[in-house]
């Protein structure tokens, strides 16, 4: 599909996926809103930039993959995937409801185009990931492999396994996204469990780590275009991200990690998107 | 039906079988690929990696990334084979076998070596007993364990070409009678009768297929008919041959080298239950964790052999609406 390197067009894209997702979930009366506002903006960019891809052929063959392995920030991908016309706006709406296809945690089986992997349970998505990137490499295939991660959720044991393969297969094909957004459901992560020094933990596992401003579209392209051109080594970026970024009332604030706007709420985040 | 006796042609074990299949089909299919927890040769991956290097990839001592990694494989298009000792490939990656394969329903096979107490003295950490229930209470996971080494192979081919979605096969260590052949063709989902019977079915699986056989022709000195049936495909399970020997024969003793709370007992259970309620007995490990020793050693200990199938049929010919009490 046609990318877009105008802020301005991202911008636009991003807040109107922002809009989707509080419209979302405000409906659904539950889910994630804090990381999925402040992944929006990462989103765009992917989707409307980074990443080759046929909204109207979710299954060409020659597609890069991303790999969603925090699978509860789901209304963001989808509000994305609606964006990119992979199937129409008006679906959003059925979050989370009976027979929808778009339920609380990303689920193939439920038909929905775009989805590369059903996921939910935290730290698997990187492993999915490797095997996606040694499948491409065997095969000859030059499509690469995104994979979406939370900063707490690589307090799970086996994305280090996963990372440890990735870079002994020399896995350049692979670029893991962590939303370092500090927070996590039970407070900020360096009180939940420290991360620090993240940097050299995966460094040490061998990957080339770029870091960038998850809110800055020209900052997460050209990191992504830097990351795609790495040799040897797997790349990690760390993308400084604050939770339920745009709603300013709600900015950094893990209280709304895992909380739905009540439809008054939603009224308010929605007026400051709009501002 | 077979319509002579079966015989032992010798002791092979099920690894053997599964090492050979998956060679076999991995000869004919170049989309399969496997992956190795470190313990390759020891589950019987060896020969397909030293055949094919560039479809066999070395994970070391990640259960769980080995299983995610084999899902990311199985999406882009190959057929992957996982194997590692069944405690670790059934348990440890519970989590993952549940969401990035059987929820995302993707054909991997998985292998679960060293199943049963049979594995002897490595102990009660490495003799899985519990794998049957875990695996078979997943959606979309289609659970085998074939009886003997020949039939171990046909089933890791049948599973590989033939199957779709997530398969868990379990096979052993330990040298056991190889005596399946071409009276008793194989085919998945469906149970195999080895004996005929009239008085009471023995229905088994794994290595006391063997010794169901043992017991049942030993029971013909004794003016007692026991039909005998083998489920390698515990699930989906085989219902009609199950509720038939119900209806014919009236009593059942199922055996198993497995916990018997929750495994293939119980599979069978829930059908007879449901369809045509007769009195069971079980043969199987008691709710207890096993323990180092010779593999026919333990096998005697923990009451998983022909005589112990033997005693089982007395007790259920004398349950239920009959009355007359045996001494045993
Ligand atoms: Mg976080």
């Amino acid at each position: 599909m046609t990318k877009t390197s105008s802020v301005k067009d991202l911008q636009q894209l991003a807040r109107s996926i922002r809009i989707n997702v509080v419209h979302m979930i405000a409906e659904a009366g539950s889910g994630h809103t804090g990381g999925s506002l402040g992944l929006a903006d990462i989103f765009a960019s992917l989707y409307f930039n980074v990443l080759n891809h046929e909204p109207k052929n979710p299954q060409w063959s020659e597609r890069d993959r991303l790999i969603l392995s925090i699978g509860h920030v789901a209304p963001v991908l989808y509000a994305t995937l609606a964006e990119a016309g992979y199937f129409a706006k008006d679906e959003l709406l059925s979050l989370r409801k009976l027979n929808s296809r778009l339920q609380g945690h990303p689920a193939r089986d439920h038909g929905l185009p775009g989805l590369e992997l059903s996921a939910g349970s935290l730290g698997q998505g990187l492993s999915v990931a490797v095997g996606m990137a040694l499948c491409a490499k065997a095969d000859k295939k030059n499509w690469h492999v995104y994979s979406i991660h939370g900063d707490g959720e690589l307090q799970e044991g086996s994305i280090w396994e996963a990372a440890m393969s990735a870079a002994h297969y020399k896995l350049n094909n692979i670029t893991a996204i962590v939303d370092r957004n500090n927070c996590q459901i039970d407070g900020k992560t360096s009180r939940v469990m420290e991360l620090e020094p993240l940097r050299e933990k995966w460094k040490a596992f061998g990957w080339d780590v770029f870091e960038c401003d998850g809110h800055s579209y020209t900052d997460i392209i050209k990191t992504c275009e830097d990351a795609k051109q790495s040799v040897f080594r797997p790349t990690v970026i760390i993308a400084r991200t604050k939770m339920g970024r745009g709603v300013k009332s709600i900015e950094d604030d893990f209280r709304w990690h895992g909380k739905a706007p009540s439809k008054e709420e939603a009224e308010d985040f929605i007026k400051q998107l709009s501002a | 039906m077979p319509e002579k006796q079966l015989i032992n042609r010798g002791n092979v074990a099920t690894s053997v079988g599964f090492g050979e299949g998956l060679l076999q089909a991995g000869e004919a299919n170049p989309l399969i690929v496997a992956l190795g927890a470190d313990i390759t040769a020891s589950v019987k991956v060896s020969p397909f990696a030293e055949k094919f290097p560039r479809r066999f990839y070395s994970l070391g001592i990640a259960e769980q990334n080995c299983v995610g990694v084999a899902a990311g494989l199985a999406l882009s298009g190959k057929i992957p084979v996982f194997a590692t000792y069944s405690a670790f490939a059934s348990m440890r990656t519970l989590d993952q076998i549940r969401v990035s394969v059987c929820f995302n329903n993707l054909h991997i096979v998985i292998g679960g070596a060293h199943a049963g107490i049979s594995v002897g003295p490595d102990g009660a950490t490495h003799q899985a007993l519990e794998d049957i229930a875990v695996m078979r209470v997943l959606p979309n996971m289609t659970v085998i364990s074939p009886c003997d080494a020949t039939q171990t192979r046909l089933v890791t081919i049948a599973a590989l070409n033939e199957l779709k979605g997530p398969v868990y096969i379990r096979y052993g260590r330990e040298p056991m009678p190889d005596f399946t052949d071409e009276t008793t063709p194989f085919e998945t989902g469906k149970g195999q009768l080895l004996k005929d019977g009239t008085d009471v079915t023995i229905i088994a699986t794994g290595h006391l297929v063997w010794e169901a056989l043992e017991a049942a022709y030993a029971l013909e000195k004794e003016d007692i008919h026991a039909r005998v049936i083998n489920i390698h495909t515990i699930k989906p399970i085989d219902q009609d041959i199950i509720i038939q020997a119900a209806k014919e024969t009236g009593a059942i003793v199922t055996a198993e080298e497995h916990q018997i709370c929750g495994g293939f007992g119980s599979a069978v259970a829930e059908v007879v239950a449901k369809n045509y309620a007769v009195p069971i007995e079980f043969i199987g490990m008691n709710d207890c964790f096993g323990e180092s020793g010779q593999p026919s050693e333990l096998m005697e200990k923990y009451g998983m052999t022909a005589i112990h199938i033997m005693l089982a049929v007395k007790k259920v010919l004398t349950s239920g609406n009959k009355v007359i009490e045996w001494n045993i």
